[in-house]
């Protein structure tokens, strides 16, 4: 495998990106997935329907808001000037919030039906033994919804790595700062590279197809454990 | 009922006999910069010919490689007259089809009034924002922006300010959009009948970048479709030539 620096440094920027993207979504997703599984609100199903629009819409559909929207004149650009942080489009910043907002449900659906799937039962016990909410959550909920969490992680990670019309649109091209894996590959096409782009995207194609395998193999491990014990 | 049924029908009839007998179609492939023009141009084209074109934009060099990939264009408008002449000598163009239809001008063009000035010293503004511009290596106004910024002596100063349009299009959105404070764009997307029609632009000197002469050129399987040729006529006579120069292209 001969990679170019530039790749190189694509593949660096795109693990960072998916990384921050999946930490942030694992602290945001989490109330939001937790929300969704225990509210009787009317708004359930908005927010519900609002928190899945990512699967749906189109990448420039998302795209187009996000640059008008983060752009100078925009309600969220007029924000983050006035908080003195400049605008987001063409940063790395803004390519981890349109990342957030782009791989939203992958991190809260496997959550959110982790904790619709262990009922309110363990809750009520927890109380009852005096646990704390906060002591609740980590020693009970956390563990028996792990592999929600791990889905979630590895299914918004994955994702975000796999990011393209979004990046395309707000990102501006920028080695090191917006250029991703996925917009190098289109580059070294459009450029008649092809077989750089053969290089790049067969890395892309293995880690795919392992990350996709590691996680079959996590759920049928899953599986056998569960039917295991009685 | 029926007199409604067979007055359709036979409306119909009329409609399919008239496009059988006259009327073709061809899938154009247009450089981002001529998405005003060819607009235009292609209602003349239906109105006076009955023939119609599809319209595919992109820049210069992602149309090229969709060609050589067996894209069904029957005809290029390039952004650079190197395009056309490589796809001739491989043999995927018709030779002798090709000619300039337009000199394109880069223009540094601002979506806000006054913040371009006429000599273009906002490119040296200790608050310049971002810079948009075209991939130089799929978009030739990319390259000439390119060869323009080197001229100038800005190359290191502006380099990480400069923010990639994955065609000229794209690069006028990033400025039109207020993302990036300024854009090398063409002086089609922000002319309107000969005048500015917002913002304000630097027309970028002819010394700083080499001309940027759009070549035409019909495809060598398409020697026969009725449209393609009508539209490499039309893009010949001297009404589409006032036209096209009333976007800001010299001819």
């Amino acid at each position: 495998m001969l990679l170019t620096d530039a790749d190189l440094q694509a593949i660096a920027l795109t693990l960072q990106t998916a990384t921050l993207t999946t930490a942030i979504l694992l602290l945001v997703g989490t109330p939001v997935a937790w929300w969704l599984a225990r509210t009787r609100s009317r708004l359930k199903a908005p927010v519900a329907a609002l928190v899945s629009l990512p699967f749906v819409l189109p990448p420039s559909v998302l795209g187009f808001y996000l640059l008008v929207g983060m752009g100078p004149h925009g309600p969220v650009g007029q924000f983050t000037q006035a908080m003195g942080w400049g605008v987001l489009p063409f940063t790395f910043s803004g390519l981890v919030v349109s990342s957030v907002f782009y791989s939203l449900p992958f991190m809260v659906q496997p959550i959110q039906n982790a904790f619709e799937a262990m009922g309110t039962r363990p809750l009520e016990v927890a109380a009852t033994l005096r646990a704390s909410p906060l002591d609740t959550f980590f020693s009970v909920v956390l563990p028996l919804c792990r592999p929600g969490f791990v889905t979630g992680a590895i299914m918004t990670f994955a994702h975000t790595v796999g990011e393209f019309g979004v990046v395309l649109m707000v990102g501006g091209n920028i080695p090191g700062v917006t250029r991703m894996v996925s917009v190098q590959i289109y580059d070294h096409v459009e450029t008649a590279e092809y077989a750089d782009a053969h290089r790049l995207a067969a890395v892309m194609l293995v880690f795919a197809f392992a990350v996709l395998l590691a996680l079959q193999a996590y759920n049928q491990r899953l599986q056998a454990r569960q039917r295991g014990t009685p | 009922m029926h007199l409604v049924t067979r007055a359709l029908f036979t409306l119909m009839l009329a409609v399919s006999v008239h496009t059988s007998a006259s009327a073709a179609t061809a899938q154009v492939a247009v450089a981002a910069n001529f998405a005003e023009p060819i607009k235009a141009i292609a209602a003349v084209l239906e109105k006076t010919t009955g023939h119609t074109i599809r319209i595919t934009l992109g820049s210069t060099g992602k149309l090229y490689a969709q060609i050589k990939n067996g894209a069904p264009f029957d005809v290029l408008l390039a952004a650079d007259a190197t395009t056309p002449h490589k796809l001739e000598q491989e043999g995927l163009a018709q030779p002798g089809s090709r000619f300039t239809y337009a000199t394109g001008k880069l223009v540094l063009w601002s979506a806000q009034a006054g913040r371009v000035d006429d000599k273009g010293q906002v490119l040296t503004a200790a608050n310049l924002g971002k810079v948009a511009y075209a991939n130089p290596k799929v978009a030739p106004y990319g390259a000439a922006t390119v060869q323009a910024i080197d001229k100038l002596g800005l190359t290191s100063a502006l380099t990480p300010k400069l923010v990639q349009g994955e065609s000229i299009g794209q690069a006028f959105t990033f400025a039109a959009t207020g993302n990036a404070d300024v854009g090398f764009v063409a002086m089609s997307q922000v002319l309107d009948g000969g005048r500015l029609k917002s913002g304000s632009m630097w027309v970028v000197p002819q010394a700083l970048y080499s001309p940027i002469e759009q070549d035409a050129v019909l495809m060598q399987k398409s020697a026969s479709n009725e449209a393609a040729q009508a539209l490499m006529k039309l893009l010949k006579s001297p009404n589409t030539k006032d036209l096209i120069r009333s976007y800001g292209y010299d001819l």
